[in-house]
């Protein structure tokens, strides 16, 4: 028992030093001008995937459930925090600080989206529990699309048509414009700020895992008849862990819109594209295991844009590794070749039925 | 002593299939007894019952003194009902300590938060959980295997996992279903062991299905017999073994 | 009058969907697996038709019989490759990770021959329609035509699944592969023709779909794809008549929405009415209900 929480501890250490040494020679690599300028560009969003891939193997490892609509609640934090920023722009001229506020903005609008939708959607399973995260993921993708928000010396005028029926006063200004979305966020984000991003992702999803709540959630994943059978409240773990990921890819969105000048919403970046982008990383790193999830996330970003060559076959690889992986790890066939010969992939988690 | 378990009049319908009709089973604390009858007679039909994963359509079910018809299987478990399933339900991919540790869940709590900030609270409780689980698991011999995963265990150990998992819930009423499937006549015996010693270490009331004819004459004081959903003959165990329409059922005309 | 001629739209375009939907709800009925690729063996049969057509002057009728042969093997070689061999995997969500990956590596792969530009696909159907009450009611021949191949199919499918060996076979894998197999039949044959059957409908569909909307990209067999498979969980997965019910609805609420509501969000009101369906009735429209066994 000792021996096993000890190593269970030792692993996250590992995972957590990980991080921080990754960054410091980043850092180090940065300062001394070894990096090209597309790389350090690159920086920011790998920590929003990295966030994004270790909170959504908090649904699909350690539920075991499948979301196709992560990027869903990554677009309602950035949005959400993108909105909160341009108005506060000139209200809160301390950047950190402003950072701050938009990050618990962006948390805390995802968090309820994941209550919300994690209500109806966690009746389900399986497949069906699936394609309603896409469809959800999509309708919030649409509905942001046609958002139009001005403010003026009145207050904030809203409309879901253009931009002439806000009816604002001359001396309105359009916040959020509809597929143009929101332009003139403050560049608050930086590598440091992910980095601790990560860090915090990383201490909340391991330590839950970790934790009464954690088991009762992978007690679910295994048998959710058995779990009922002893007093599990299958809703409430379901809901708490869908609600916990989508506040991380909520916080992930912060991150990300608060790297770009101009938020749009479309297809690869809060669409299925990205949430099956982030799945590919789940996959690729081992459902179910968080730092595999960091370490995919990091060399499927890096490598295409490493080896220029192959940044067009991006999506090819991706869809190959997928296959492959799920075949490798998955089949019976497979798994019986492996243990014949490599002895190794007995002790893994996975996911549930 | 005192009755724990009332059941009364209880019944199920299954798109026009009566599965259980009628059933009343009386059951006193401490007392060991017996489910059986032929294949599809409605013995499981009776534990889903009993556990809230079926609505009953009609019947009372009363467990010390408490109603308990038609609540949630997770009500029922935390009202004192634990039981152990006839295809085994382990968490398979959660080591055997944490299996136990999940059944512990309702008898120790912290909140989330304290488990995330891991705030003092938490330190304390989970050393609590894991005091408990080991000694749990030395009941069942399963100590040394605590760390393994649950899916690894062989299908005996694997029986008695659930067994102590049941237990942990701290529960009023066991309810074992069919505990020696596919076990050799060495490990039924060892089973029948088992039974009697947690019945008297925990001071448990049992109730179990079991096709197996020895175990159920060894261990049970009572038993009622289930043909067709309905009660064929109920009592003591060694006049209803003697029972003609038992002998019937089981042996056919 | 407008209203009618959105209506006739509606129903073709649900045809559409319907065709596309019955191979979702075969596969889904018959293998248990949601076959995220569908929607992109569409775009193959799509391209396959257009080739044939523009690079090698072929008729449309040969060209559409070159996209059933090129729909028909590669639904074939993907169950083969990438499904069977997770047929015994423990977990469902195994193989829909996978069927994604296949999506997305058709897609990528198209992307790479055909580049991402849109490519005008010539339509098949010469045929100039019928115009109704003195000329401000048109209906045209591809609407007319694919609403008519639909009803074919249907009624052909129908046929086959009741009243063949092959068909009887599918309908008793669906209900207990386990006891099927016992019964001597070859389950996995089974299940390679339920995939060839629904490949080559997807061929059809993709050269329908492009007829009455011209334009062709890798992603054009996504998004019809995914309403199909509402439209198949609407009418109730597994049910063949469900699957045209389902889709015929659909294509019309997405028709009625792009006209009267707005065009922008047709694709999210498709999206709630599968939320809705799935939380109020599950099983859709014509499905049966199944019982977890504890």
């Amino acid at each position: 028992m000792l021996k096993k929480m000890k190593k269970n501890t030792k692993n996250n250490l590992i995972t957590y030093a990980m991080v921080t040494a990754a960054f410091i020679i980043m850092q180090l690599l940065i300062s001394v001008g070894a990096v090209s300028s597309l790389l350090e560009g690159l920086m920011v969003p790998l920590c929003t995937y990295i966030v994004l891939a270790v909170s959504l193997n908090l649904v699909v490892g350690i539920l075991g459930e499948l979301s196709l609509g992560h990027a869903g609640f990554m677009c309602v934090g950035a949005f959400s925090s993108a909105f909160f920023s341009k108005c506060m722009r000139d209200v809160i001229t301390a950047a950190p600080l402003r950072f701050f506020l938009a990050m618990l903005v962006g948390i805390a609008v995802a968090a309820v989206f994941g209550v919300l939708i994690g209500i109806p959607v966690l009746r389900l399973k399986g497949d069906y529990l699936a394609i309603v995260t896409l469809a959800f993921g999509e309708i919030i993708k649409n509905l942001v699309n046609v958002l139009y928000i001005g403010k003026d010396s009145e207050g904030f005028h809203f409309s879901t048509k253009d931009v002439m029926a806000l009816d604002m006063a001359p001396d309105g200004t359009v916040i959020v414009n509809g597929p143009q979305g929101i332009t003139g966020t403050p560049k608050d984000a930086t590598f440091f700020i992910g980095f601790l991003l990560i860090l915090l992702t990383l201490f909340i999803v391991i330590n839950l895992t970790n934790s009464r709540d954690g088991r009762a959630i992978m007690a679910i994943r295994d048998n959710r008849i058995a779990a009922e059978s002893v007093g599990i409240n299958v809703t409430k773990y379901k809901l708490m862990a869908f609600t916990v990921s989508a506040a991380l890819a909520g916080a992930a969105g912060v991150l990300y819109a608060h790297n770009l000048s101009t938020l749009t919403a479309n297809t690869n970046n809060f669409g299925y594209n990205m949430s099956i982008t982030i799945l590919v990383f789940v996959v690729l790193g081992g459902i179910g295991s968080i730092r595999g999830s960091v370490i995919a996330a990091v060399v499927l970003t890096l490598l295409p844009e490493v080896l220029r060559g192959l940044s067009d076959y991006r999506m090819l690889i991706y869809a190959v590794v997928l296959i492959v992986m799920m075949i490798f790890n998955w089949a019976p066939g497979a798994i019986a070749w492996r243990e014949k010969y490599f002895h190794f992939g007995k002790n893994k988690r996975g996911a549930g039925k | 002593m005192e009755t724990l378990l009332d059941v009364k009049n209880l019944g199920i319908s299954f798109g026009g299939l009566r599965a259980v009709n009628a059933f009343d089973i009386s059951i006193k604390k401490e007392e060991l007894y017996g489910l059986i009858g032929p294949n599809g007679a409605g013995k499981t039909t009776i534990f889903n019952l009993l556990t809230g994963v079926y609505r009953p359509d009609s019947g009372k079910v009363i467990l010390d003194g408490v109603d308990i018809t038609g609540r949630k299987v997770t009500d029922i478990s935390k009202a004192g009902v634990a039981r152990t399933f006839q295809n085994i339900r382990l968490f398979r991919q959660l080591t055997v300590a944490d299996n136990v540790k999940v059944g512990l869940h309702n008898q120790h709590h912290y909140t989330a938060v304290e488990g995330i900030l891991r705030l003092p609270r938490y330190s304390r409780v989970e050393k609590e959980m894991d005091d408990k689980a080991m000694e749990l698991l030395k009941v069942f011999d399963l100590e040394d295997y605590a760390d393994h995963l649950a899916a690894n265990l062989p299908y005996g150990q694997q029986r008695k996992l659930e067994i102590a998992r049941a237990l942990a819930t701290n529960p009023k009423l066991l309810l074992l279903d069919e505990p020696a499937a596919g076990m050799n006549p060495n490990e039924t015996g060892a089973l029948m062991e088992m039974i009697q010693f947690v019945r008297e270490k925990f001071h448990m009331t049992i109730l179990l299905i079991e096709h197996d004819m020895k175990l159920v004459s060894g261990i049970c004081e009572k038993l009622t017999v289930l043909n067709f959903g309905e009660v064929l003959a109920q009592g003591e165990t060694s006049k209803v073994l003697n029972n003609p329409k038992v002998i019937t059922a089981y042996l056919g005309e | 009058m407008s209203f009618i001629s959105y209506l006739i739209n509606g129903l073709s375009l649900g045809s559409v969907y319907a065709i596309i939907a019955l191979g979702y709800t075969m596969v889904y009925g018959i293998a248990k697996m949601l076959n995220f690729a569908h929607g992109d063996v569409i775009m193959i049969g799509a391209y396959a038709a257009l080739i044939s057509m523009t690079q090698a002057g072929l008729s449309p009728v040969i060209a559409i019989l070159i996209a059933v042969v090129v729909c028909t093997v590669l639904g074939m070689a993907i169950e083969r490759i990438a499904y069977r061999p997770l047929s015994k995997a423990s977990s469902t969500l195994v193989v829909l990770i996978t069927a994604i990956g296949v999506s997305y590596l058709l897609q990528n792969v198209a992307l790479l021959i055909f580049g991402a530009n849109a490519q005008t696909f010539p339509t098949v159907i010469q045929w100039k329609g019928v115009s109704l009450a003195g000329g401000r009611l048109n209906i045209s021949g591809e609407t007319i035509v694919t609403i008519a191949v639909c009803l074919i199919i249907m009624a052909a499918l129908i046929t086959f699944v009741q009243k063949t060996k092959s068909g009887q076979a599918m309908r008793a894998v669906s209900e207990d592969r386990g006891a099927a197999q016992l019964m001597g039949i070859n389950v996995n044959g089974t299940i390679a023709l339920t995939f060839a059957i629904g490949s080559a409908l997807a061929a059809i569909a993709g050269v329908l779909l492009c007829s009455t909307y011209p334009s062709l990209t890798p992603y054009t067999g996504a998004m019809p794809g995914i309403k199909a498979f509402v439209a198949a969980v609407f009418g109730g997965i597994g049910s063949i008549p469900g699957a045209f019910i389902g889709g015929i609805l659909l294509g019309i609420i997405e028709i009625i929405s792009k006209a009267y509501i707005s065009s922008q969000m047709a694709d999210a009101i498709v999206f709630a009415v599968l939320i809705i369906v799935l939380l109020v009735k599950p099983t859709g429209l014509l499905g049966k209900k199944i019982q977890e066994k504890v």
